[in-house]
């Protein structure tokens, strides 16, 4: 059966200007697959400049890659036309972080809402329109007469989110990608927005890719999860496995400094190789060579594959050297789906 | 001064906004106490007035906002009492603030020396150019930057660095007070782990106490020893930390607390039902009343005190009599 999404080889190459050399690789050949009859939540996990949202402008085609390709239900979105293409425009959504910068702030909510239904067609007349508007509000838990009508500098950070969330899930999409969806919200109402996030998957059979830095709300909503440092795979695997054993040395410097709201689990003890150490000349080998407190000769040389360290998990790292070898192409193999 | 003062007092701080909508009382008559070398956390929705006091200690509050009464002391200094040219050197010498963003808060085309050494040479005149080098290396060195990000400019610096230099800054005259508002909001958490690690290593060593605002409560729990639960421009808890964490003991700190993602809650989601009140038409008796779950008639109309429990804690409800035992049947079977 053909996969909702793959990415094949995915690599995105940033350069500066004509004349110059340097360039930036932003991600550097990812390989994932998202299958259509399972849907599942993935993470997508990364500190600033670890290639999380450029992953998601691929996928929603703002980007095109430098290699590679990305496939949606087997055709490559940068050549999409006529009708796939607009399925493609509907069946993909995106939350986006800042749930004040995607407002018009002279029109009211409804405005939000009402575009997507006469843009792709959705309703025959005003009345099934409403009704769809009060149906996908009613999903993220927003009642309609307290929202619709209203500016948005009259609503709450968290309920403007929810909103946008509505409007994503009106479209019928098969497929969200929210971007740091609630980095911005207050945390007493992140639990409501990431609740609404998981009944779209479990109730509307929505796949979606959380992309985020904090790990513990990933923990709560993902099924799987995809560490990436400066563009590269470092770890994957089910969310259990990679947060509670992380194996990869990145992976446990950063599962280490989860700030968790416990008063019983304090910050670890794992030493701090600052990133101003980073070297830009070392792109040879492994990205995170310079940090780790485990570097040898190799890492310097080649980056390392990715090793099945356990069924589900693989981490890119020579200090698993003696486990089977995972091909980057069959990275999904070891992500849960459920 | 003995460690048994306080090095900071804040008693009936009374802030307002004045918009077209109305008048917004965005600090309530709020009081806190902290002494030397504590670390206190300030929580709660955005909105609640966290910023405004730490803006409000400072006196940096602006028009339309004002300060409508209240003192604060940092030691015996009364800040509130200050002619504007003495607060303005109390400023980083006293009290200093570490601004939300801090980072973009530096010049981008001068030097970090130049700017480090413009606020020196603002409180102390008299310094020679040696003793503020000297002094600027001293600051960059506790926050584990070297001595040469002195000559480099801000661009070419990373976010936590940045942070760092902010927080060098901010105690380059040792000051008694270091408010810091959400100095990590921007980083990853690896560099938000070394720059809470480095201030509070500063803030030993310097023995002043640190106010740090914000709304992670997972870096409360990692950084702080009391933490004060703010909601609608007052406090409705201060207490230890582990205190807090463990047994909050205002409805709405608790709802706080259960609402927080641990590792071993996976897959509860538990969010506070309404909405954060409006300042200007703030509801009636305890503000938190119709978000409560445990609200008695007596909420509705009268607003709870901050009181002081035999335990040295500090909660603003009704359910609890003076000695701290619930008086609600309900709270006690549901805790």
């Amino acid at each position: 059966m053909t996969p909702l999404l793959e990415f094949r080889n995915v690599t995105k190459i940033y350069t500066k200007g004509l004349l110059s050399r340097a360039a930036t690789t932003a991600l550097d050949d990812v390989s994932l697959k998202i299958e259509d009859d399972q849907p599942t939540i993935l993470t997508i996990a990364g500190e600033s400049g670890s290639g999380k949202t450029t992953l998601a402008m691929l996928l929603l085609g703002f980007i095109a890659p430098t290699h590679g390709q990305i496939l949606y239900k087997g055709n490559d979105i940068t050549r999409l036309q006529g009708e796939a293409k607009t399925n493609f425009r509907r069946e993909v959504q995106a939350v986006f972080q800042d749930p004040f910068a995607v407002f018009n702030p002279f029109y009211p909510v409804d405005h939000l809402l009402s575009v997507p239904i006469e843009k792709f067609k959705l309703a025959r007349n005003r009345r099934e329109a409403r009704d769809k508007i009060d149906e996908a509000l009613n999903a993220v838990g927003l009642r309609p007469e307290d929202v619709l009508g209203r500016f948005p500098h009259q609503l709450s950070g968290g309920q403007r989110q929810r909103i946008n969330v509505a409007r994503a899930l009106l479209l019928k999409p098969r497929l969200l990608v929210a971007d740091e969806p609630v980095s911005m919200v207050d945390a007493s109402l992140r639990a409501t927005i990431l609740e609404s996030l998981r009944n779209l998957n479990r109730e509307y059979g929505i796949s979606i890719i959380y992309i985020t830095h904090d790990l513990t709300t990933a923990y709560h909503v993902a099924h799987s999860i995809i560490v990436l440092y400066r563009g590269s795979v470092m770890e994957a695997g089910s969310i259990d496995r990679v947060i509670r054993e992380p194996q990869h040395p990145y992976t446990r410097l950063l599962i280490d400094s989860i700030p968790w709201p416990d008063i019983n689990r304090k910050w670890g003890q794992t030493e701090i190789v600052a990133r101003e150490q980073e070297h830009g000349s070392i792109e040879t080998g492994c990205k995170f060579a310079s940090r780790c407190p485990f570097a040898m000769d190799k890492c310097r040389q080649a980056p390392p594959p990715l090793y099945r360290v356990a069924p589900e998990q693989a981490a890119s790292c020579y200090l698993y050297d003696a486990q089977p070898v995972v091909a980057r192409e069959r990275l999904s193999e070891v992500l849960p789906v459920s | 001064m003995t460690a048994s003062s306080p090095i900071l007092r804040v008693i009936d701080l009374q802030v307002s906004y004045y918009t077209e909508a109305g008048r917004a009382l965005a600090l309530d008559r709020v009081s806190l106490e902290l002494y030397p070398g504590e670390k206190l956390g300030m929580v709660g929705e955005s909105g609640c007035g966290k910023s405004t006091m730490a803006l409000a200690m400072m006196r940096m509050i602006k028009p339309p906002g004002r300060i409508e009464g209240g003192k604060v002391f940092v030691g015996d200094t009364e800040l509130t009492a200050l002619p504007e040219e003495q607060m303005r050197r109390a400023r980083l010498s006293l009290i200093s603030y570490i601004p939300q963003g801090a980072m973009n808060s530096l010049n981008p085309v001068l030097r970090i020396e130049t700017q480090m050494r413009d606020a020196i040479q603002e409180h102390r005149p008299e310094m020679s150019k040696a003793e503020i080098q000297e002094r600027i290396y001293h600051a960059l060195e506790s926050v584990e930057l070297r001595r040469s990000v002195a000559r480099m400019y801000p661009h070419e610096l990373s976010g936590g660095m940045k942070q760092r230099v902010c927080i060098a800054i901010g105690i380059l005259l040792g000051p008694k007070v270091i408010i810091a508002d959400e100095p990590t909001s921007a980083l990853d958490v690896v560099t938000q782990r070394q720059v809470m690690e480095t201030l509070g290593r500063v803030q030993q060593q310097l023995g002043s106490a640190v106010i740090l605002i914000g709304h992670d409560m997972g870096l409360m729990a990692q950084f702080v020893d009391k933490v004060a639960v703010m909601y609608a421009g007052k406090f409705t808890e201060i207490s230890p930390v582990r205190d807090m964490f463990t047994h909050p003991l205002h409805p709405y700190a608790r709802a706080l607390i259960e609402s927080l993602p641990t590792l071993d809650n996976k897959g509860v989601f538990k969010g506070i039902p309404g909405l954060a009140p409006s300042l200007i038409r703030r509801p009636s008796g305890c503000a938190f009343h119709p978000r409560c779950a445990y609200a008695m008639e007596i909420c509705r109309s009268v607003t709870p005190a901050l009181e002081r429990l035999p335990s040295g804690r500090f909660v603003a409800c009704h359910l609890y009599d003076r000695e701290g035992n619930v008086v609600n049947a309900e709270l006690k079977t549901a805790g």
